[in-house]
């Protein structure tokens, strides 16, 4: 399949530190591309520089064949990319409602507006808490409101950093149905993660990052069985 | 209010004018700091630019109904003034605390330089800026009326004219507020990166609400110049910038409607507290700016409005369950 997502030679410094250093990544589309590595591996830099929210200090990002590399992040956005943040960011002070309408308004139709809506709350199982204010879900809550407000972009990329954080088992496991689901619905899915029971749910490539650079990639059971990534990052409790 | 002038004397309909006059500075503040997260401490600039823009243009253009033209072409003056600076803040970043700064230099550079054209060198074509004893003599608002005559917009006209533009002022920013747009700047008040990454360009979004709150100062100054046909640096200054800040934090910043009504009762207060003595209305309204901060953030008049509303919904459950 075509290369639907292409960093190249990427990195980022923050003065003296280099948080990331020159990946080269790859997404085929329609691929659930899973990026793992200790913390401080870059993979949250690496999310931020795909969608803008940083600036490279080297190297190019393509998304569907035309180079991102300058774009601030609402014409990426615009493109079809959308991603859920590390920490829960939702508008806190405003109902949850809202907090979807705001997503939702940028290319929906005002008349279908309110059922789309609806359909979303129901989704993410928040109808009954829509006219909450957003900061005061629980915290598993507030991921799935998140994950809802990037999907209400319908996007041809989904970029999900940790998105199972503070979910609970059954929570997590959902969260990767839904991920499945909607890959299978076209959608591309890059994700970082450190659940590996979610990352074997849902996986299609994996990538491992490791001091900024790019350490090993390949299946998902390439990577578990993979003696050099057990040794920096998943223990001997992963191998195959 | 339109019964007001019929049972009103002639000054008290006037002063009552002039006071509602600087509301629409009021509601654009309104807009740019409560509803997008914008604290401008400059909007005395734009008032300035309305001022002495519509001062200038009715002294050259003659006045009759080219006063009207003259206020257009006012407003275009703070618009175009505050797309330039919003241009050079926004797209700069400056955010948070130094967009009140910058803001607050841009009123004070401003009023430094009109205080300094006393001389008669400091003309534009018949306007004489004249300093600190400000300028004078332009004519007020007039439309051109059926048979050669002139409808001066004066006394109560003038009142019924800026009673009409006010309502038509808040009623389009209701509409605002309440529309997508409003939507967004509420987004990006809340969480600029957030509303960035859901693919709105808040840097436009911004800029075209601080021009929307800018023109809506420099309407109260060319509205403040057509009614007293005087302007003055004083009103561009410091304690002159510090005032619209403390009218919509006491009234409750993120409500228009607290706005409209709050900003006209403190100007009254301030004035009949003014008439006995100045430096206790400037006390007083330091002492305001500190209570609201200190006991209602979210401002008093929106504080009062929510109470009555608790007090009157636990009634109402009260006399349900009885």
């Amino acid at each position: 399949m075509a290369e639907f997502l292409q960093a190249t030679g990427v990195a980022k410094t923050f003065g003296g530190l280099s948080a990331v250093a020159g990946v080269d990544l790859s997404v085929d589309e329609g691929d659930i591309h899973c990026l793992i590595g200790p913390n401080g591996a870059g993979k949250s830099t690496f999310f931020k520089l795909i969608v803008g929210t940083y600036a490279p200090s080297a190297g190019t990002i393509a998304f569907r064949g035309e180079n991102i590399t300058g774009m601030p992040s609402s014409a990426r956005v615009r493109r079809g990319m959308s991603i859920k943040m590390q920490t829960p960011s939702v508008f806190r002070e405003l109902p949850v409602r809202q907090n979807i309408q705001i997503a939702l308004q940028h290319h929906v139709a005002k008349t279908d507006l309110p059922k789309e809506e609806e359909r979303l709350l129901a989704l993410m199982e928040l109808s009954a808490d829509a006219d909450k204010l957003a900061g005061t879900l629980a915290h598993g809550q507030q991921q799935w409101l998140e994950i809802g407000m990037a999907l209400a972009l319908k996007p041809k990329l989904l970029l999900l950093d940790e998105p199972t954080a503070g979910m609970s088992t059954e929570e997590t496991f959902r969260t990767g149905e839904l991920i499945k689901s909607l890959n299978a619905e076209g959608m591309t899915v890059l994700v970082v993660e450190h659940d590996m029971a979610f990352i074997r749910q849902v996986a299609t490539r994996v990538t491992v990052l490791h001091f900024g650079k790019v350490f090993a990639r390949g299946s998902i059971g390439e990577i578990i069985s993979d003696p050099r990534v057990a040794e920096i990052y998943l223990g001997k409790t992963h191998a195959a | 209010m339109l019964v007001y002038p019929a049972f009103a004397d002639s000054y008290s309909v006037g002063n009552t004018a002039y006071l509602l006059a600087w509301v629409f500075m009021a509601l654009g503040l309104c807009l740019l700091w409560g509803y997008a997260g914008m604290l401008s401490f400059g909007q005395t600039f734009f008032f300035g630019i309305g001022g002495y823009g519509y001062g200038v243009l009715a002294l050259n253009f003659g006045g009759g109904g080219m006063t009207f033209v003259a206020l257009i072409l006012a407003l275009a003056l703070a618009a175009l003034a505050a797309v330039i600076l919003g241009y050079f803040m926004i797209w700069g970043r400056i955010g948070g605390v130094f967009f009140g700064i910058v803001t607050l230099s841009a009123t004070l550079v401003l009023a430094f330089f009109l205080g300094q054209t006393a001389g008669p060198e400091w003309k534009i074509g018949n306007a004489r800026l004249n300093g600190f004893n400000g300028m004078k003599g332009m004519d007020p608002l007039t439309l051109p009326w059926f048979g050669g005559s002139q409808v001066y917009f004066e006394g109560t006209y003038l009142y019924y004219l800026i009673v009409a533009l006010l309502v038509i002022v808040y009623l389009l920013l209701r509409m605002l507020v309440n529309s997508r747009f409003g939507n967004v700047i509420v987004a990006i008040r809340e969480d600029p990166q957030r509303a960035e990454l859901l693919g709105y360009d808040v840097r436009k979004y911004q800029l075209v609400t601080f021009v929307i709150g800018s023109v809506l100062a420099g309407m109260s100054g060319a509205v403040y110049c057509s009614w007293g046909q005087f302007i003055a640096p004083s009103s561009i200054g410091l304690p002159a910038a510090a005032m619209p800040i403390v009218w919509v934090a006491f009234s409750g910043r993120s409500d228009l409607t607290a706005v409209l009504v709050g900003a006209y009762f403190i100007l009254y207060f301030f004035q009949m507290i003014t008439v006995q003595s100045q430096q206790a209305a400037l006390v007083l309204m330091g002492a305001m700016m500190l209570g609201t901060v200190m006991i209602a953030p979210q401002g008093f008049f929106v504080g009062i409005t929510r109470w009555i509303g608790g007090v009157l919904a636990r009634r109402k459950a009260a006399q349900a369950k009885g």
